[in-house]
């Protein structure tokens, strides 16, 4: 299998989809692997390796295939080669007072776009705008039978074909080596407010469900240790009526920063991290330890010494599912998958990957 | 084309023994309603795509999740293809039933479960229709969001199947944008729940392959969908232009100044006239295009980007700006546009609506090549778009009595499509390839890119019982469907500059 064979095509198919010498090169490291039946570990930034299980295989480095490909801001759509540093992309957008709304934690400064779409880990917004699959246009991806293919594309609306490429955000790279990713972006808003209001926990709960019914202009909501934290986003009237009747203090917009790259001090705490995925209306979860409340209620950060079982427990009777997020604490970092769905899970991968050489064992250690 | 399930291009299906099947599902499903005189199928023959016409082998009509369940397994054992069904008002053939399959009608799931304001969704049963949740959830102030054009009558399973869209999409996204988790029946018979009550499920995004797969991985049951709060205000603001392209500019400037309206729909001239003789919605009928821009929110929000929006239009050359002066105009501007379709139908015997997505800077010269393909064919188009978001809904006027009345319609149509696929765009934005489309699919993927599709299809129904000769073509049919361009010699029409 050569990197550089052309599609035998009739002229008006479309034909081959390699665009740069970078992307010829990690096609053949595919294409390498494939023949030699070893496995990839891919890698961007690392910044995520510390989630999940670990990819056994050689390393196949992304960083080698960087740069925008194309950026129409009035079209709100940009496609990127994955190995561009995410920090770049968004400065980039930035210039054109447009961001990738779902505030993507980067952990490290080397994060990639490729690792944000494979690591799927939207930040603080993501309640009120979307997660990253929703802001996945297309994808150019190498597969597991040695071929760079192009699904989805830079329109808002596209439903011709399976949607493979919403399918590749969160799949940890086990599904195929995305090389390009189309992503719609937005204009920022246009006036921001940060407040934090003092008031117990049952009492943020229950006032988050309450404004979540109505049309306010709330973008980020959290809670830690008797104090709600909130950031307002819209028209400046809007904003700023339903800022002044919350009677707040006013908040470093740092803030949030800190709270999606986990650097509050909340995350200092020595005990092992899990994530909570829950109804934003659930009750809190009994379980030891300190806790910090985003998304609205959606997402409950636990610092606790309780066991995995108890943890897992907790979040299934709630209606959600828990992550581990200090690495080395168990071998199933993410929540175990009912039966029947990791036979199709299973049966996916084997037909994507049938050699099975994409990070395997990255996410479950069946696949 | 020719619609008949074709084995040669299709791949194989097998030829059922109908007294067998109906023997086993009355053993196997004793309380299942089943149609099958002609008379009693003939209502089924179609979806929304009228030209498009087969009897199944059966019509089937379950109630409960457990009937689905029996049937599939029977089919599975069978090996009887399956063609599922909801309210039917596809437009790409996506229902259209097979000769040798069972026609699997959901419309008896028509019960909303549960509507929760507190955790801000409806769960309900596929077969109940688009509008109905939002008329449930506005006593709460909620509604859901995405809003195709045939929301009155088009069923939720049906809108999982093929993404369905709307005008609202650039704002509040497709309906994969807007599910919570997805209840699903394999071919196996087996019950899978896909996402879950968390804004995220564990494991690959398996909802998201699911939304837009028309019926090819499995069968939707339930549907638990996200409802927003009702926006305090929205404002309709029409402009019209004496020139296409001004209004095609627009729709990015307006966009460039920051602003995402709730709805940005354009019409040319044709369709503009269509629609006023038919709703009276106060269009301009010398006007060579209309932009409809809704903004919608908090009230302060609104006044301010309407203001924006007004500055917009008036540097962009728009001949007159009108602001809905009150709900009912607002209605009535929308009214307009929302019986588009119908109202073109009442100008021609027949219409034929396309549905692809473009670039919106590809606008102005995609609408000059559509008019010059208009004219080589001598059919008319009129054209509606969801300028928004880049989703064309060119519609061509025929006659289907004519002699190759259709078949002239069809090749313009593909023509269109394959113009979209050439300046980057996409042969559906939200109606699905069903059977429609299929032979263009060959045009925006490669043999590659089609094993692949085929292979997430093998993942979930390796046996090809789900809705065969949908979605994805078969390597066979793009070999014909390209050969046949090439003997010809040449593309049609090679004197046209394609974009």
């Amino acid at each position: 299998m050569s990197a550089t064979q052309m599609n035998q095509s009739s002229p008006n198919r479309p034909g081959d989809r390699l665009s740069a010498a970078s992307e010829t090169a990690l096609l053949e490291q595919v294409c390498e692997a494939l023949n030699e039946g070893s496995a990839l570990n891919i890698q961007g930034g690392n910044s995520k390796a510390f989630l999940g299980r670990t990819a056994q295989g050689n390393v196949l480095d992304t960083k080698i295939h960087t740069g925008i490909v194309n950026y129409d801001p009035t079209e709100l759509v940009v496609s990127v080669k994955s190995g561009t540093s995410l920090a770049e992309l968004e400065s980039i957008l930035a210039e054109k007072g447009q961001s990738l709304p779902f505030e993507p934690p980067h952990f490290t400064e080397n994060a990639t776009v490729g690792g944000m779409v494979a690591a799927g880990i939207a930040g603080p917004r993501r309640p009120w705008v979307g997660s990253v699959r929703d802001f996945v246009l297309g994808t150019k991806v190498i597969t597991g039978h040695g071929k760079l293919l192009r699904f989805g594309g830079e329109v808002m609306k596209n439903v011709a074909g399976y949607d493979l490429s919403r399918l590749m955000a969160g799949s940890f790279g086990c599904l195929g080596l995305i090389t390009e990713v189309s992503m719609k972006v937005l204009p920022k808003p246009r006036h921001q407010r940060h407040l934090s209001l003092s008031c117990d926990q049952h009492t943020a709960l229950k006032k988050l469900t309450e404004w979540a019914q109505q049309p306010l202009p709330i973008t980020g909501a959290c809670f830690y240790q008797d104090q709600l934290y909130l950031r307002l986003e819209g028209g400046e009237a809007s904003v700023n009526n339903f800022a002044d009747s919350l009677q707040g203090v006013e908040l470093d917009p740092q803030f949030w920063h800190d709270l999606k790259e986990q650097k509050l001090e909340f995350f200092n705490n020595p005990e092992p991290l899990w994530r909570l995925s829950i109804p934003a209306d659930a009750k809190q979860p009994s379980l030891q330890g300190d806790c910090l409340i985003d998304w609205g209620g959606a997402q409950r950060w636990f610092k606790t010494s309780d066991t995995e079982a108890q943890i897992r427990n907790q979040a299934t009777e709630l209606g959600g599912h828990a992550t581990c997020f200090t690495a080395g604490i168990t071998d199933q970092p993410f929540q175990p998958l009912q039966p029947l769905l990791m036979r199709y899970h299973k049966q996916l991968k084997a037909q994507l990957d049938p050699k099975g050489i994409f990070n395997p064992g990255r996410m479950y250690s069946d696949y | 084309m020719n619609i008949l399930y074709d084995e040669h291009l299709d791949g194989a299906i097998p030829m059922p023994d109908r007294t067998a099947l109906l023997h086993k599902l009355s053993i196997r499903v004793p309380d299942l309603h089943i149609l099958r005189t002609d008379e009693e199928l003939k209502p089924y023959e179609c979806d929304g795509l009228a030209a498009y016409r087969v009897m199944p082998l059966l019509v089937v009509l379950p109630e409960t999740i457990e009937q689905v369940q029996r049937i599939m397994e029977t089919c599975h054992e069978l090996n009887v293809p399956v063609v599922a069904r909801g309210a039917g008002t596809g437009l790409s053939g996506g229902a259209l039933p097979l000769q040798q399959g069972v026609l699997l009608v959901m419309a008896k799931f028509n019960r909303i479960l549960e509507v929760n304001p507190e955790g801000r969704y409806a769960r309900v049963q596929p077969g109940v229709r688009n509008l109905a949740i939002s008329e449930a959830s506005v006593a709460h102030g909620l509604y859901y969001a995405p809003d195709p054009s045939s929301q009155i009558a088009c069923s939720i399973g049906g809108n999982v199947a093929e993404n369905a869209g709307g005008v609202h999409c650039l704002k509040y996204g497709l309906t994969v944008h807007n599910l919570i988790s997805v209840e699903i029946v394999t071919i196996e018979g087996e019950r899978i729940t896909l996402g879950c009550d968390a804004l995220d499920a564990p494991g690959f995004d398996l909802m998201a392959l699911f939304t837009g797969s028309e019926g090819m991985l499995g069968i939707v049951v339930e549907v638990k969908v996200k409802l927003l709060p009702k926006p305090q205000v929205a404002r309709v603001l029409m402009a019209s232009f004496d020139d296409v392209e001004k209004a095609g500019l627009a729709v990015g400037s307006i966009i460039a100044a920051g602003i995402i309206p709730g709805g940005l729909e354009m019409m040319d001239n044709l369709a503009i006239r269509a629609a006023e003789d038919f709703i009276h919605a106060g269009y301009p009928v010398e006007a060579e295009a209309i932009l409809l821009c809704e903004l919608d929110g908090v009230e302060s929000d609104v006044d301010e980007e309407t203001a924006r929006v007004q500055e917009v239009l008036a540097q962009s050359g728009a001949i007159a700006v009108q602001i809905a002066k009150d709900e009912a105009e607002r209605q009535r501007f929308w009214a307009g546009r929302k019986n588009a379709f119908p109202a073109v139908g009442r100008i021609s015997p027949d219409y034929y609506c396309m549905d692809g997505t473009i670039p919106r800077r590809e606008l102005p010269g995609v609408l000059k090549g559509i008019a010059a393909l208009s004219e080589k064919y001598d059919l008319r188009v009129a054209n509606v778009f969801h300028a928004g978001d880049g989703n064309m809904h060119p519609l061509i006027l025929f006659d289907a009595d004519q002699p190759g009345g259709l078949e002239t319609a069809e090749a313009l149509g593909g023509e269109i499509l394959e113009l979209c696929v050439k300046v980057g765009g996409t042969i559906t934005g939200e109606h699905g390839v069903g059977r429609e489309k299929i032979n263009q699919m060959c045009a925006q993927f490669n043999d590659d890119e089609l094993e692949l599709f085929h292979a997430v299809k093998a993942a979930f129904d390796p046996k090809r019982l789900l809705n065969p000769g949908k979605n994805i073509p078969t390597l066979n049919r793009c070999a014909e469907f390209g050969a046949m361009h090439i003997h010809r010699g040449e593309l049609p029409f090679p004197e046209l500059e394609r974009f």
